[in-house]
């Protein structure tokens, strides 16, 4: 099958993909000889491109209503997240409760899509949300390194799951990946996607770590082959985590994916998002590269802790014409 | 042969940088004859957001050194207003006053600030108090910097005006935000140019030159800013600046009724320092 791509596609020409040999996708246990054809099918990326595409595409001009229903979009997308070792479950009650009511004084500020917090805070979270539509997402699988034997992380998926998560974050196994042992990097999806049973399975690829925008583009083929549900830029734990060319690769990865195999898999850019207009410039670029369409929580989140914030003190600013003060927005 | 002028576009001063204003929008300033000498940035409420913005972000910092410091900054500002002391005279002589009269305006704003930097130490002896109670407790009060002021300068005298009300703001650990005198902005800009030569940390004083019937609502109604200082702005129009600082119990400061800029015990006090602080009281057990 050929990769259809669109005329502003920042990736090179690529030599037809066939992965009917194997299936991966259908996440059985692969060759490394037939993984390695699978990933040397991947184009390479023109990092210049991707760039300027990205910047480009952060001028845009967004009009006031507009903007007001790009702000509501991103509540509705966001994963609200605390991944902190000081997190205690009053901590996650409180943002839960965040979470389902966004802004207390106003009713028709939407929910979030999902509360994310750590595996030993999903009973809390689970308790929490119980009754509402928000999904819980947990991470698990050794988050944030990976670097534990599989067997501990697919306990740890396997516990967070049984505890209430309908939504796991997985990491990859970067060292492996970076040193090109794809198919550890693959069993270990495939492992951990077994493990999540019914729950939906995103994979961090923890770009930030991967040097390249070939590797961002390789790592997101390798995921969506061996499972993923979703792929997520990063841990929020490493510098620079999410940025928007590396959004730009991942999406058109996401688009060449479906074009090759006929599954959609969605997208979640975590880290380093806190402003309201960052927020807009990504959605932009989501519905340049993947159309109407994608602009749901079913196909695009948003991993975020402090930026409900700044959206909430957008909102109200549009609505009031009033310059806002951060104290007058809950903390968590 | 006669040289061809050099036609000056004045910027904003915001976070210690000369930024355009965001609207692009420029308005001459005229001398007394209504003859342009210069076009200065028109600022918008975006410059006003942004400026407040900076404010916020330099306030703790600078209210973390020391009293002492503070004024040593300040004298600082007073030796750069003293270097361009040619240039602000002739500004002032360009709206209206004679030499002697700018002179005058020029060297009273100098040795106000002087005169405030000098308090920098001592205010915080004088309004805080170890307070008599019953019981066994020290009961201590100490002036603390109220946060981000919003200035809005008067039209006249300019320098002196400003200079009058950015001092006592500045001195206890505020930063401002101010709104330059919209008929004669050139001093105004001179000043942040010899703030910004002096050691002011960026974001302490920030000056935007612009149209007030435009800028000073949205200061009012700004839900981060914590004081309004209106007495360039007189009474007119004061009570539209108090309803829009309500909301968010903005502390408004009121002019007198008539106001001698050049007199120095009407126009310059350490009272003036204590309206823009509050007081913190602590409770502390007494014994052993």
């Amino acid at each position: 099958m050929t990769v259809a791509r669109g005329s502003d596609s920042i990736s090179g020409v690529s030599t037809p993909a066939t992965i009917s040999d194997t299936s991966p996708i259908l996440g059985q246990s692969v060759s490394r000889r037939s993984l390695e054809t699978y990933l040397r099918a991947t184009p390479s990326v023109d990092e210049v491109a991707a760039n300027e595409r990205a910047a480009a595409l952060a001028t845009r001009s967004i009009k006031r209503e507009s903007k007001m229903h790009a702000l509501e979009l991103t509540i509705r997308m966001m994963d609200l997240t605390t991944l902190e070792g000081m997190d205690t479950p009053g901590k996650v009650t409180q943002l839960a409760s965040k979470a389902i009511r966004p802004d207390p004084t106003d009713p028709t500020i939407p929910s979030v899509a999902a509360l994310c917090v750590y595996p030993n805070m999903v009973p809390t979270a689970s308790e929490a949300l119980h009754g509402t539509d928000i999904h819980l997402a947990a991470v698990a699988s050794y988050f944030p390194s990976g670097q534990a034997p599989l067997a501990v992380r697919v306990a740890d998926t396997q516990w967070a799951q049984q505890a209430g998560a309908d939504e796991i974050d997985m990491v990859i196994d970067r060292g492996a990946f970076l040193s090109g042992d794809f198919v550890k990097v693959y069993d270990d999806i495939v492992a951990v996607k077994e493990a999540c049973g019914p729950a939906h399975l995103k994979v961090i690829l923890e770009t930030g770590e991967l040097a390249t925008y070939d590797n961002v583009r390789k790592a997101s083929m390798l995921a969506m082959a061996a499972g993923a549900d979703f792929i997520k830029t990063s841990t929020g734990k490493v510098s620079p985590a999410s940025t928007r060319p590396v959004t730009l690769v991942m999406l058109e990865a996401i688009r060449d994916f479906e074009a090759m195999t006929g599954f959609q898999i969605g997208m979640k850019s975590a880290g380093g998002i806190r402003t309201a207009k960052d927020a807009i410039r990504y959605l932009v670029l989501v519905s340049e590269t993947m159309g109407k369409d994608w602009m749901t929580p079913r196909m695009f989140r948003f991993g975020a802790s402090s930026l409900l914030n700044d959206v909430l003190m957008q909102i109200r600013w549009l609505r009031s014409g009033v310059y806002q003060n951060p104290d007058y927005f809950t903390k968590d | 042969m006669s040289r061809v002028d050099v036609r000056k576009t004045y910027k904003l001063y915001v976070g210690g940088a000369f930024p355009r204003s965001e609207s692009g929008r420029t308005y001459p300033a005229l001398d007394a004859a209504d003859s342009v000498l210069a076009n200065v940035a028109d600022g918008s409420r975006k410059d006003l957001r942004d400026a407040v913005r900076v404010a916020r972000g330099a306030q703790a910092g600078w209210a973390e050194r020391s009293g002492y410091n503070r004024g040593q900054v300040l004298y600082r500002v007073a030796e750069m207003v003293e270097d361009r002391a040619d240039t602000f005279v002739d500004q002032i002589r360009a709206s209206g006053p004679t030499r002697a009269q700018a002179k005058r305006e020029v060297d009273r704003s100098i040795d106000r600030l002087v005169w405030y930097a000098g308090w920098g130490d001592k205010f915080a002896q004088v309004f805080g108090n170890l307070n008599p109670v019953q019981g066994a407790f020290f009961n201590i009060s100490a002036p603390e910097p109220t946060g981000v002021v919003g200035i809005v300068s008067p039209e006249e005298p300019a320098l002196l005006g400003l200079v009058s009300r950015m001092a006592p703001v500045v001195i206890s650990g505020n930063t401002a935000v101010l709104l330059a005198s919209e008929r004669w902005p050139l001093t105004a800009i001179t000043f942040s140019e010899a703030l910004a030569t002096a050691d002011l940390p960026a974001g302490v004083v920030n000056i935007l030159t612009g149209r007030k019937d435009k800028l000073v609502p949205v200061l009012s109604a700004h839900m981060d800013v914590n004081a309004i200082d209106a007495w360039g702005n007189g009474w007119q129009g004061l009570d539209a600046i108090e309803i829009a600082a309500a909301d968010s119990v903005t502390r408004v400061v009121r002019p007198p009724r008539s106001i001698e800029w050049a007199d120095d015990r009407s126009s310059q006090s350490p009272h003036m320092i204590a309206d823009f602080t509050e007081l913190k009281t602590v409770w502390h057990p007494k014994g052993l």
